[in-house]
């Protein structure tokens, strides 16, 4: 176990951890920010995605003691109150069904829109391939992505 | 134990946690914030408390004992009761599915939420309104139809001055009032329901309540509760079928950081850390001598189709006759035939299983996602031998639970390991293991039979369909979970199974249906076990009879539009649902929202069509219960690569009243997704001794790249009257998913010529089919 420092949402925090402990369970069990959730723990389904270096990144297969720079989770998404765009597009076309994927959907929609704030739909296919739903909401993802793409938001 | 909800935040003692609040489902629910110690009696549905609290500002709050698998059922219920209750939808809220707190309606399953379970729920809402207009009756001294009443205010007709709140009458007391009913389906008071042209909330689409807390992180589900002296604990499974225990090397793991315990018995094994990321390396590391069994547990998934056609079954259903088949297929002009093999296909849940349990105070508490609470409470009382007052399931949400899942097994076994060692155990299963281990809808072979007359017209039809089933797994029985199974508690004989047949109201004047059950070599113990996947059956058995009734009309070179509803008007008597009739209105509605061509399949090519790219459009229709649906699927076919891409649905579906049609189109939409992840990706694969599908590379799904570019939901009503009074509410959770792998392959068979008959429809396949054709 040893010490490390993560900036997560705007706030330091310092755990005794593992140096090789995901990234994910520190989030999750030390720090309380459960957004991001386990689904494969093997960087397959994008459950457990949080931002870091504006790439939507697998918590889940990233060493904790490798993260260097700020991490944003869903919990950090919304501002002064207000909810991010995205999340509320996820309101406006009530897109999740059972929602729990909604955190990667949300989190690799907007690292995609951050890079490319107005792709295409072939571009928002390609962007959001990897991350899964077992509900099957995507075309109810790809519309509240193409709201917030479009401006409507 | 009404008084328990609604006097406990008075009570000393109650331990208010944070993990309940998942089952709360609004702002005016915080009683399910709070935790008792138990016991856990069971809430008295004939008490009209169990089932409504109204608080003195008006706002009600609805216990019910169903769960939300994501659909929007809480939301509908909230629609349905705020109606009969006359109470602002807003003013609303519902708490779902805790044992302890809200009366056993069995939770979720068979689509009957709606169908089934609304009735009660709209029948005690009428009651606790009655109570309220006979308070402000005896209130004023004017008879109860002197009032009027209108979101939760009574008024006196004559003179409007003179109003009273329903939170005034009931004055933060209890109603103590008792139902009847000799079951909770029964329940009843003496008011009766409103006509539906009153519902007001009912046909709208309020959005969900539980989705914001879903988007912005602050919804607590079943994965994330966190108990004072939790632990972590991880399975070791067999790494072959029907392997047997030797010995464990504890001392593999002893001296790992944060080990706390190893348990096993029989053949099942857990390792038990204080930190989730040590109990997954500790359950890697341990070291474990297994004796793999003598005989193929079973045989390869390659071979399993010929192993299923081969075998004597365990069981047949008396075939269904009608007519002389026999005389009529050997007098037939055209006789066609045709074989369709789906494989075992897996709930695989986007979070594999998990619960957690706390065995504070001599009492079991299971913290799950399970659709079946109630089942898994009295199923866990049993398997640890406690009373059932001792044993409660706070249900909390968690990843699509559409059937039998391995939730049942994770709960069990959380609950076996806290009462072993002392303190709360939060157990989860690993993707690998939820990939091979969980549940699976079962391998269907069917063998279809159709003879044409001359004229083209369908004069027998013969459906033979074997599943492999034997050994099905019901819900949450303390005899047949994996843990009871691995200890060598399982009962002595299992389940025989089934097999379904096809769902639809054609008229064939000599028809043949039968079904068989076959089992594979090793039936317990073994990662290839069946349970209820999401409609079962329905999509295997449609897949295949659907796709046939296409075949005859490729046959019969008759457009399949045409060919369905020249069998549907065939006979104009009906059944009691009128399922004939919509069965009619909905394929026509399908067909006209698409923009059908009447034409006979597949597509003609132009001449010297050389592109990549070959486009079809296919149909297919059935119901369940009373649910009726046809759907059309358009795909693009790339004849270079073999990749499908359905690139349209239209979906046409008729479920009697629609209580929010925008959440009942999203329920549509993913039933329809569902089933075309199972026709396009989805097949659990294994060689003679485990499941080598293991994650989402080796067990593919669905991804954004294959969503379709539109679709469109038609929600038809084809009831006679369709204005009547007391038009029924159907269930709508499964239908969409039944004819979707059938319109997917007719449609492949329109664009291409080549008739797939093996799921599901992956491009290696599909290519080497097309190829084989020389398309």
């Amino acid at each position: 176990m040893s010490n490390i420092t993560l900036r997560v949402n705007g706030r330091a925090h310092t755990v005794d951890v593992e140096p090789s402990t995901p990234l994910l369970y520190v989030l999750r069990n030390d720090l309380g920010l459960q957004g991001p959730r386990f689904g494969c723990g093997l960087g397959q389904c994008g459950a457990c995605a949080v931002i870091i270096n504006g790439v939507a990144a697998r918590s889940c297969v990233t060493p904790v003691s490798s993260v260097r720079t700020e991490v944003t989770t869903l919990e950090g998404l919304a501002t002064g109150g207000r909810l991010h765009p995205l999340q509320q597009a996820w309101i406006d076309e009530q897109v999740p069904a059972c929602g729990f994927c909604q955190n990667g959907q949300i989190m690799t929609a907007k690292a995609m829109l951050d890079k490319n704030p107005h792709p295409t739909d072939a571009q928002i296919r390609e962007g959001m391939a990897r991350t899964l739903c077992r509900c099957m909401t995507y075309y109810r993802v790809q519309a509240a992505i193409k709201r917030v793409a479009g401006g409507v938001a | 134990m009404t008084t328990s909800r609604r006097d406990f935040l008075q009570t000393s003692g109650w331990l208010i946690v944070s993990v309940s609040a998942a089952a709360v489902a609004g702002p005016f629910a915080p009683d399910a914030l709070v935790q008792g110690p138990g016991p856990y009696p069971d809430p008295d549905f004939r008490q009209l408390d169990s089932w409504i609290v109204i608080r003195p500002d008006s706002t009600a709050t609805f216990y019910v004992g169903k769960t939300d698998c994501g659909q929007g059922t809480g939301t509908a219920f909230r629609q349905m009761m705020s109606d009969e209750l006359d109470i602002a939808y807003e003013k609303t809220a519902c708490v779902m599915g805790s044992t302890d707190i809200t009366v056993d309606q069995g939770g979720s399953g068979g689509s009957d939420a709606i169908q089934v379970d609304g009735w009660p729920m709209r029948r005690v809402a009428a009651e606790a309104r009655r109570v309220l207009l006979d308070m402000a009756s005896a209130r004023f001294g004017v008879p109860v139809d002197q009032l009027a009443v209108s979101d939760a205010v009574v008024t006196v007709k004559a003179d409007p001055s003179k109003k009273i709140t329903y939170g005034e009458l009931i004055g933060g007391k209890k109603f103590n009032v008792a139902l009847t009913g000799n079951n909770i389906d029964a329940t009843t008071g003496i008011a009766k329901v409103k006509p539906v042209q009153e519902l007001r909330n009912v046909g709208r689409s309020p959005q969900r309540y539980d989705i914001p807390a879903k988007v912005d992180g602050s919804l607590k589900w079943a994965v994330d509760v966190k108990l004072p002296g939790m632990v972590h604990a991880r399975n070791v499974k067999p790494p072959a079928a029907g392997a047997t225990l030797v010995s464990i090397d504890e001392s593999s793991v002893r001296s790992l950081p944060g080990f706390v315990r190893v348990v096993s018995k029989g053949n099942y094994i857990a390792v038990i850390c204080e930190r989730e990321e040590q109990a997954i390396a500790a359950a890697r590391q341990l070291k474990v001598n297994w004796q793999r069994p003598a005989a193929a547990p079973f045989p390869a998934s390659e071979d399993l189709f010929t192993y299923m056609r081969g075998a004597t079954p365990t069981s047949s259903q008396r075939p269904n006759v009608v007519g002389d088949p026999d005389t009529a297929l050997a007098g037939a002009a055209t006789i066609v035939e045709a074989d369709y093999d789906v494989p075992f296909q897996g709930h695989t849940a986007f979070a594999p299983a998990h619960a957690t349990a706390d065995p504070s105070n001599g009492q079991m508490t299971i913290y799950s996602n399970d659709m079946k609470s109630y089942g898994m409470r009295n199923g866990i009382a049993t398997f640890l031998n406690m009373p059932r007052e001792q044993v409660r399931v706070v249900w909390m949400e968690g990843p699509q639970g559409y059937g039998r899942t391995a939730a049942d097994d994770a709960g069990f076994e959380a609950a076996y390991l806290a009462k072993e060692i002392g303190r709360p155990v939060r157990m989860q299963w690993m993707r690998n293991e939820e990939q091979a281990w969980d549940t699976k809808g079962p391998a269907f072979a069917v063998k279809m039979r159709g003879g044409l007359d001359a004229q083209g017209n369908l004069i027998a039809l013969e459906y033979d369909a074997r599943s492999a089933d034997y050994g099905h797994l019901g819900y949450n029985e303390p005899e047949t979970v994996l843990i009871a199974q691995l200890m060598g508690t399982r009962r002595s004989t299992p389940a025989a199974g089934s097999a379904a047949t096809p769902s639809d109201m054609y008229v064939v004047p000599n028809k043949r249906t039968a079904a068989h059950v076959v089992s594979l070599p090793l039936v317990w113990e073994t990662p290839v076990r069946t349970g209820n996947l999401r409609d079962p059956n329905g999509p295997q058995s449609t897949f295949a009879a659907e796709s046939f009734i296409d075949e005859l009309a490729v046959a019969a070179k008759a457009d399949p539009v045409a060919f369905r509803l020249k069998l549907l008007t065939a006979s104009t008597t009906d059944d009691g649902g009128f399922k004939r009739a919509r069965s009619i209105a909905a394929i026509k509605a399908a067909a006209e929202a698409y923009g059908w061509d009447s034409r006979p399949s597949p597509k003609p090519r132009a001449a010297g069509d050389v592109g990549d790219v070959l486009r079809g459009r296919g149909l297919a229709y059935s119901f369940r219960g009373q649910t009726v649906v046809a759907e059309i699927a358009e795909v693009e076919v790339n004849r270079r690569t073999g990749r499908v891409w359905v690139k349209r649905l239209v979906c046409a579906h008729d479920c009697g009243l629609v209580i929010n049609p925008e959440a009942l189109r999203r329920t549509i939409e993913g039933g329809m997704l569902h089933s075309i992840s199972r026709a396009l990706y989805e097949e659990v694969q294994f060689d003679t001794e485990k499941v080598t599908s293991v994650d989402w590379v080796t067990h593919p799904s669905l991804t954004h790249a294959d969503t379709p570019e539109k679709i469109d939901v038609v929600l038809v009503n084809g009831d006679p009257s369709p204005r009547r009074p007391d038009l029924p509410h159907y269930g709508a959770g499964e239908t969409s998913c039944k004819p979707m792998i059938a319109a997917v392959a007719n449609a492949i068979h329109d664009a291409t010529g080549v008739r797939l008959r093996r799921v599901p429809f992956r491009a290696a396949r599909v290519l080497a089919a097309l190829k084989a054709a020389g398309v």
